[in-house]
């Protein structure tokens, strides 16, 4: 039993030494979405394009991506190439103009092409709030049948598209 | 003595940022003003990983705390707003976890290894008593 004790402090040692390895290397900046596995919340937000007013139930029935963008936004200019890739290879990206002004907004896809089905406009970020966005861009994935499977924090890449198309079904 | 006045200056500064993160908003109440305060400094921002929404100058934070702030003057209550953030940026947003199975043993941990302790510690000095017991 005394012998035991003796060995304690360096059971306890090493006990913490693996639960502390184990965490090393991970994305400290990673933050679970409380959305995944949830409907898409309700909105009715208008149309960028066309001024018409849309609901959470104009949304597409296939697989799609929601994209939060806006012009104020640096990374977003980086995603912008991939995302217009994503498009062309048929992929549906609904996209909402976070925080963001109109014209501004209409001058960018001039320039630089629209990747989006439908772009509409969050002026005052309440969508996002709903969303549990904390910036742009940040893209989720929806399901099928409606439901939020995955959210990523971030410019969408080559690199990690593959992961983020796995769960597009 | 130059040295002291700059150490003095810095902290001041320090002390002011988080000042400068709040915007001007009028309350109907001084208890709404005090709510508010209150529930801004115990949610964290979910932006950025170490502050909470008071000290915070991300653009998140500046409009959850106009949320806040709106919330409580249509009347909602503290619990109200909290479970608004906690549904839409998770259990993360709280400085404060809640209480549940996944939080048992960061809230009840410390008082399981008191008693472990104390356990122990009783037991030892029982021994300890029964060996000077004999050898006497």
């Amino acid at each position: 039993m005394r012998k035991l004790l003796f060995f304690m402090p360096l059971a306890v040692f090493l006990i913490l030494g693996v639960v502390f390895y184990l965490q090393l290397g991970k994305d400290a900046q990673y933050m679970p979405s409380a959305l995944v596995g949830k409907k898409v919340p309700e909105f009715t937000l208008v149309s960028l394009q066309d001024d018409q007013v849309y609901t959470h139930k104009d949304l597409p029935d296939t697989p799609y991506l929601i994209n939060f963008w806006g012009t104020w936004c640096p990374a977003c200019h980086v995603e912008h190439p991939f995302l217009m890739e994503l498009a062309n290879s048929g992929v549906p990206i609904v996209g909402i103009d976070y925080k963001d002004q109109k014209d501004l907004a209409v001058q960018w896809l001039e320039q630089k092409g629209n990747p989006y089905q439908v772009i509409l406009m969050d002026e005052i970020g309440n969508f996002g709030v709903d969303m549990g966005v904390t910036g742009a861009p940040e893209t989720f994935v929806v399901d099928r049948s409606g439901v939020v499977v995955y959210r990523h924090q971030g410019v969408i890449n080559a690199e990690n598209w593959p992961e983020i198309k796995g769960y597009m079904k | 003595m130059m040295l002291i006045r700059n150490v003095f200056l810095s902290i001041a500064m320090l002390l002011s940022l988080s000042v400068i993160a709040q915007e001007q908003m009028t309350f109907s109440s001084e208890l709404n003003k005090t709510r508010y305060q209150s529930l801004v400094e115990e949610l964290r921002c979910p932006k950025c990983q170490n502050q909470n929404l008071a000290d915070s100058g991300s653009g998140i934070a500046v409009d959850l705390r106009e949320l806040v702030h709106q919330m409580i003057e249509q009347g909602k209550t503290d619990q109200e707003i909290v479970d608004y953030m906690v549904a839409r940026y998770g259990s993360f947003v709280l400085y404060r976890p809640q209480h549940s199975t996944a939080t048992f043993l960061l809230w009840y941990g410390p008082f399981i290894l008191l008693g472990i302790g104390l356990l122990a510690f009783i037991s030892v000095v029982r021994m300890n008593r029964k060996r000077r017991g004999r050898d006497l």
